[in-house]
């Protein structure tokens, strides 16, 4: 546990948090190891846990009949992978797969929720910290909708 | 009738079609050498007037190296005169005027770090400006080149860019808006690459070229970063007729892009550059 | 026409005597041309006698309308400024660039010939001449000087004319052009009408004036004579149809891009252009290709272009400018403020010639003033979403 919250704390999500809500944190985390082409989730599956990129890279990506999957993002050191964690009912929207040897921090998502529901300066810490990446990534999807290099 | 006396700025020169080279399905490199005497030295960044006989003239950049025989363009096609330029085979005449406009701040740079942001064919007017800096790499600091492009078959020069990765001390990230099967690298927003780079804000100097949303928001993306106006430099574009600043139509606020850019300094427009229809 | 100083000895010329001045251009090969009436205006033409010139004719104008009426007596610039300025000798409407042909030794391009007759214009208002003294910072003072107009230029002679009268939308005083010529004019008139005597105040402002005046009946002016003079100028300058307030005015219209006046005027602008057909300073032009069927034979001609066109901005398979809003707010800010960043002056020079041919009567005094009291109105509406 020890060497997750100081790993946990390193982390730039976690820049600025408190040392006791980073315990608790903690205690809901666990460390990842995905090879190359291993899934960190699939779609359709229950979004119990929400992942930070200590190192490597992934693709988000949908498959589709008739069609290799295609990758509409892909996320690197840093990043934040998962939100719908966050939502009810709790599912995956796509796929999520280490393109490269990836290591990543999981918080399990049920673990997390009923802390903050106990704690809600934890779950307002939280949410200052995942909504800028969230907003960040919305409007960053919206300028690829937007075909800035499309012939006009 | 006048003889022809050069340079006449409103004159176009006679050149004659070296070389083609299809680039991407809507996009063709060509190199031009005068018909006699020595093509004028350029800055990069510059651009000259291209005129397709019979058709009309358009402002291209030029992108190719400085010691390169003829001027080098990379020409896509929009409309009846980029249409008849990528249609030229060898031997075939083109009118040049040129070179026009402020180049790339590759002097200024010196001893800094050098961030090249390309969008699209945004790629062709900066590539003369990393030339200069992979030929002069010693006198930089690190150099980075991120390149954005609609999806896989849109990225322009792509070979040329793996063998940059290889044979310079250069950090290259290529990402595509949409990927396709065959694509292994980056899916996102250029902006979205710059955040991964710990860049040394105080020490770097950006040159962006692409489409102006692109640039826009590449812009955010570095002032968020911390880099300051003064060294963030864009390549704008706008209606060129007659490229020496006498016809009005390239104006942009009080710039003129023929003759005040295309190159220009960020915090020179940065008022009026986000406002719309200026 | 070169140094500002005016000689210090005003001569007067009879009215009769005008016809010497004008023989005499002739005689040096000018071609004299001047105020005329045509067509209910005034019109810049040839002139051959003093019988040419608008005699007995003024003015009137107010926004969107201009009228000729009778005057009481003979006075022969008892007018102020038609739809037209010298702009369309040393600027031409249309001019050819070069033109292309097969030759022997393969395609061949050649300039069009540049000889232009000596233009003589007799009758350049002071507001006249700084606008082509604004012309000439735009087409001779930058890097890429237009070699034609720069030589039409060179040869041109001025007979300015001070003012008798300020037309209805007139504000030269505003903007420090008028109504006296202090400069840029080889000889100067102000005409003295008074019942029969009708005479002309001569100033000498240059070495080529001073010699064409020593060919025509001239003697010394008495005080008398500068007093009347001057009496006509303070009179103009008193008369002054409109006005504008020029304090900070660059920084006023960059400032206020946003401004709602911007909507208002773009809901009466046509975009039909006439301001910038009829302003003696705007330049903007646009260049055709033309090319027989063979495509062999091709010549580029320049021709004048407003940035009230549509075309004028377009980019990418579009208008930069699309509204009328952008392309009024583009027009307006260029001429007041842009210029300054361009060329060190204003673009204006107060004639009103874009008020009285506006054929809705936007009037740009009106707007700047509308501007001018409702400052960073609109300020704090953001454009763009999350």
């Amino acid at each position: 546990m020890e060497g997750l919250e100081s790993i946990l704390a390193k982390h730039p999500f976690f820049a600025g948090f408190a040392a006791e809500h980073g315990q608790l944190v903690a205690a809901c985390a666990r460390n990842h190891r995905y090879e190359v082409g291993e899934y960190l989730f699939r779609e359709g599956g229950p979004a119990n846990e929400f992942f930070l990129i200590r190192h490597g890279q992934v693709a988000l990506e949908i498959g589709a009949p008739g069609t290799a999957p295609i990758v509409f993002a892909t996320l690197d050191q840093g990043d934040l992978v998962g939100a719908s964690w966050l939502v009810p009912p709790y599912r995956w929207l796509y796929d999520a797969r280490a393109v490269t040897l990836t290591r990543a921090i999981g918080i399990d998502a049920a673990c997390l929720r009923a802390k903050c529901e106990a704690d809600h300066h934890l779950g307002y810490e939280m949410m200052k910290r995942f909504l800028p990446a969230l907003v960040q990534r919305l409007h960053a999807t919206q300028l690829q909708i937007l075909d800035v290099y499309g012939k006009r | 009738m006048l003889a022809v006396t050069y340079p006449d700025p409103l004159l176009p020169r006679l050149y004659r079609v070296e070389r083609v080279q299809r680039e991407l399905a809507d996009t063709t490199t060509f190199e031009l050498t005068p018909l006699s005497g020595l093509r004028p030295t350029f800055e990069p960044g510059q651009f000259n007037m291209l005129y397709a006989f019979g058709v009309g003239e358009i402002a291209i950049s030029i992108s190719g190296a400085a010691d390169a025989t003829g001027f080098v363009h990379t020409v896509r096609e929009v409309g009846a005169v980029s249409g008849a330029l990528a249609k030229l085979k060898a031997g075939a005449p083109v009118g040049v005027r040129g070179p026009f406009g402020t180049g790339w701040p590759i002097a200024a740079a010196r001893g800094a770090d050098v961030l090249f942001v390309a969008g699209g064919l945004g790629l062709a007017p900066l590539r003369p400006a990393i030339y200069h800096v992979l030929a002069n790499r010693a006198r930089y600091g690190r150099v980075v080149i991120l390149v954005g492009s609609r999806n896989p078959d849109g990225m322009l020069y792509h070979p040329e860019l793996e063998q940059w990765r290889q044979q310079h001390d250069v950090n290259i990230e290529l990402t595509v808006d949409h990927a396709d099967a065959t694509w292994h690298g980056h899916v996102g927003v250029v902006p979205a690459l710059i955040r991964r780079f710990a860049i040394d804000p105080a020490d770097t100097v950006a040159m962006i070229c692409g489409p102006e949303l692109m640039m826009r928001f590449t812009v955010s993306a570095l002032r968020d970063a911390g880099v300051e106006p003064e060294r963030i430099f864009l390549s704008l574009e706008r209606n060129m007729k007659c490229a020496i600043g006498l016809c009005g139509h390239c104006q942009f606020g009080p710039v003129f892009v023929c003759k005040d850019g295309p190159i220009m300094r960020f915090d020179k427009i940065a008022e009026i550059f986000a406002m719309r229809e200026i | 026409m070169q140094q500002s100083a005016v000689n210090a000895t005003v001569q007067i010329i009879t009215c009769e005597n005008l016809q010497a001045l004008i023989d005499a251009l002739h005689k040096h090969d000018y071609q004299v041309l001047g105020p005329t009436v045509r067509d209910g205006a005034i019109v810049y033409d040839t002139i051959a006698h003093v019988a040419d010139l608008p005699a007995g004719w003024k003015d009137h104008q107010e926004a969107g309308r201009y009228r000729l009426e009778r005057r009481a007596d003979d006075a022969l610039f008892g007018f102020v400024v038609g739809p037209q300025s010298w702009k369309r000798f040393l600027h031409p409407p249309l001019e050819s660039l070069w033109t292309m042909g097969q030759g022997d030794g393969g395609v061949t391009l050649s300039s069009h010939a540049t000889t232009a007759p000596k233009f003589a214009f007799l009758g350049v208002r002071a507001c006249e001449i700084h606008a082509i003294a604004i012309q000439d910072r735009v087409f001779v003072d930058g890097p890429y000087p237009d070699a034609a107009y720069a030589m039409r230029r060179k040869d041109a002679f001025i007979v300015a004319v001070n003012c008798g009268q300020a037309g209805g939308t007139c504000f030269c005083v505003s903007m420090h052009t008028g109504p006296k010529a202090s400069l840029g004019f080889d000889l100067a008139l102000t005409e003295l009408l008074e019942g029969d005597d009708h005479q002309f105040l001569v100033e000498v402002g240059s070495q080529a004036g001073a010699e064409l005046l020593e060919q025509v009946p001239h003697f010394q002016a008495t005080d008398a004579h500068l007093a009347a003079a001057e009496a006509v100028v303070s009179r103009t300058a008193s008369q002054m149809g409109r006005s504008l307030d020029t304090v900070g005015i660059k920084e006023l219209l960059q400032g206020n891009l946003d401004h709602p006046r911007w909507d208002e005027v773009a809901q009466r602008c046509l975009t039909c252009g006439n301001c910038t057909m009829v302003c003696p300073t705007c330049f903007c032009t646009t260049v055709e290709d033309h090319s027989d069927l063979t495509g062999i034979a091709a010549e580029r001609v320049r021709k004048w272009d407003s940035c009230f066109t549509l075309d004028f901005s377009y980019l990418h398979g579009g208008s930069v400018r699309s509204t009328a809003r952008s392309r009024y707010r583009q027009w307006m800010t260029h001429k007041l403020a842009s210029w300054f960043d361009q060329f060190g002056t204003s673009g204006c020079v107060g004639c009103g010639r874009c008020i009285t041919w506006c054929p809705v009567g936007i009037d740009i005094t009106e707007e700047a003033a509308a501007i001018r009291s409702t400052p960073n109105a609109g300020k704090g509406v953001t454009h763009g979403g999350s």
